[in-house]
């Protein structure tokens, strides 16, 4: 990880996870995430917004007065959100009637302008942009993880389209899908059961980590010291 | 008169804006520790989104659609949302000294609060007319305070409860709040139409 592109990278998605680590952004989190169809939708939408939000905040960080900086940032924000929101009502149409207004809303999303204001104000624009699309992948990530345990509950199968067809059948027809994951308190469920099994891993990953420091430690401590061996010379000189 | 009662009926209770409609969740489980700070939001979030429907309601209509710009109503009514919250915090500030008081901490935040940009989005979905609008507006946020007051409720057992270790702290809320969401889904079974 000596790189600092790839640290950038890792930060954003795992480290720094804008969903599971800084808890942002939770009603597009809670409310897309009926089918990973919807969740990538929604994530693609935030990684293009976030990228080229990033990306012209690095660039004009200097000329904005400090005072009026985060209206500002709202209004660069609203502009890429706007260009990606008709891209969708031309090309994705289904994926429009299914996230409704949340496209619109990726406007007051915390995480954007958090990252524009947290980075993209004083960093340089590549890595900016690195920071964008890492945080926007990580935010995907985190929405696919949860659409997939509530499409799998609530309907069996994953990966049907908006309309509900299609799709690959994981769980038969032994199983009589919980429809409650779809419904909001479903939403609640799987975000609160999940936050808590990252939460025990990241425990676990810190105790061990600990662990190798304390462990570390002891063998430093008690490892022999590092006396040089005696010369000819020396061990005659000692007789 | 009819239908002002149905969307005020469906604003609160079935389609409340948390617990429904995901909107507004960051305040939701930001401000909800204490009963009186949660009121404090839901008064400043009811009053914000009143006024800010009205004047997205006319920002639309008056300008917007008369110059065929509809699809700049993003841009549009988060200037117009972001405006409103600064004047309305100047405003009481200078008269309303009393009232600033109790909301003026809660008023910065609302401008990044979806449920305000949300209910000025749903207004035009809908194709509210302007009372219905400012009606819509007004039940949402008082669903709203309802919702995040009925939590704060809530959120004070929890705090002397003891959950598992991974559960302390957020996920045992969205927990809480799942069982709430169950609750109010049981108003969904009601439909007037």
């Amino acid at each position: 990880m000596k790189n600092p592109l790839l640290k950038q990278m890792k930060e954003g998605i795992v480290t720094n996870n804008p969903t599971f680590v800084q808890l942002l952004g939770m009603c597009p989190t809670l409310a897309t995430t009926t089918s990973v169809i919807n969740a990538l939708g929604m994530g693609v939408a935030v990684i293009a917004v976030l990228t080229f939000s990033n990306l012209f905040i690095s660039l004009v960080r200097k000329i904005i007065p400090k005072e009026i900086r985060i209206a500002s940032y709202i209004v660069i924000i609203s502009g890429f959100v706007t260009a990606v929101e008709l891209i969708i009502k031309a090309f994705f149409p289904a994926i429009d009637a299914s996230l409704g207004i949340f496209i619109p809303l990726i406007v007051v999303n915390c995480i954007i302008l958090a990252r524009a204001e947290a980075f993209a104000s004083k960093n340089g624009p590549l890595m900016s942009v690195i920071d964008g699309i890492s945080t926007g992948i990580g935010f995907t990530l985190a929405l696919s993880l949860i659409a997939f345990v509530r499409e799998l509950l609530g309907t069996g199968k994953v990966f049907a389209a908006s309309d509900g067809t299609g799709g690959v059948t994981v769980l038969g027809g032994w199983y009589s899908p919980a429809t409650i994951f779809l419904l909001p308190a479903g939403a609640f469920l799987t975000l609160g059961f999940i936050l808590a099994a990252v939460r025990k891993i990241g425990d676990k990953a810190e105790e061990r980590n600990h662990r190798k420091e304390v462990l570390a430690h002891i063998d430093e401590a008690f490892a022999p010291a590092d006396v040089p061996e005696l010369t000819a010379e020396e061990v005659e000189n000692d007789g | 008169m009819g239908n002002i009662f149905l969307i005020m009926f469906a604003a609160i209770l079935t389609e409340n804006f948390i617990f429904s409609r995901f909107l507004g969740i960051c305040p939701f489980l930001g401000v909800s520790n204490k009963p009186s700070t949660a009121f404090g939001m839901g008064m400043a979030v009811t009053f914000v989104m009143t006024v800010s429907s009205a004047a997205t309601w006319a920002v639309y209509h008056l300008i917007l659609e008369p110059l065929h710009l509809e699809y700049l109503k993003t841009i549009a009514f988060i200037l117009v949302i972001a405006t409103l919250v600064q004047f309305i915090e100047m405003f009481l500030r200078k008269y309303v000294p009393a009232l600033y008081g109790a909301l003026g901490i809660y008023l910065p935040l609302i401008t990044t609060n979806c449920a305000v940009l949300g209910s000025a989005l749903l207004n035009i979905q809908k194709g509210y007319g302007f009372g219905e609008s400012v009606v819509f507006g007004f039940s949402s946020a008082l669903g709203f305070t309802m919702a995040i007051l009925v939590f704060a409720g809530v959120r004070q057992r929890i705090e002397i409860a003891n959950p598992p270790r991974a559960f302390r702290g957020f996920p045992i809320l969205l927990i809480a709040a799942s069982l709430a969401a169950m609750a109010f889904a049981g108003f969904s079974g009601m439909s007037f139409n």
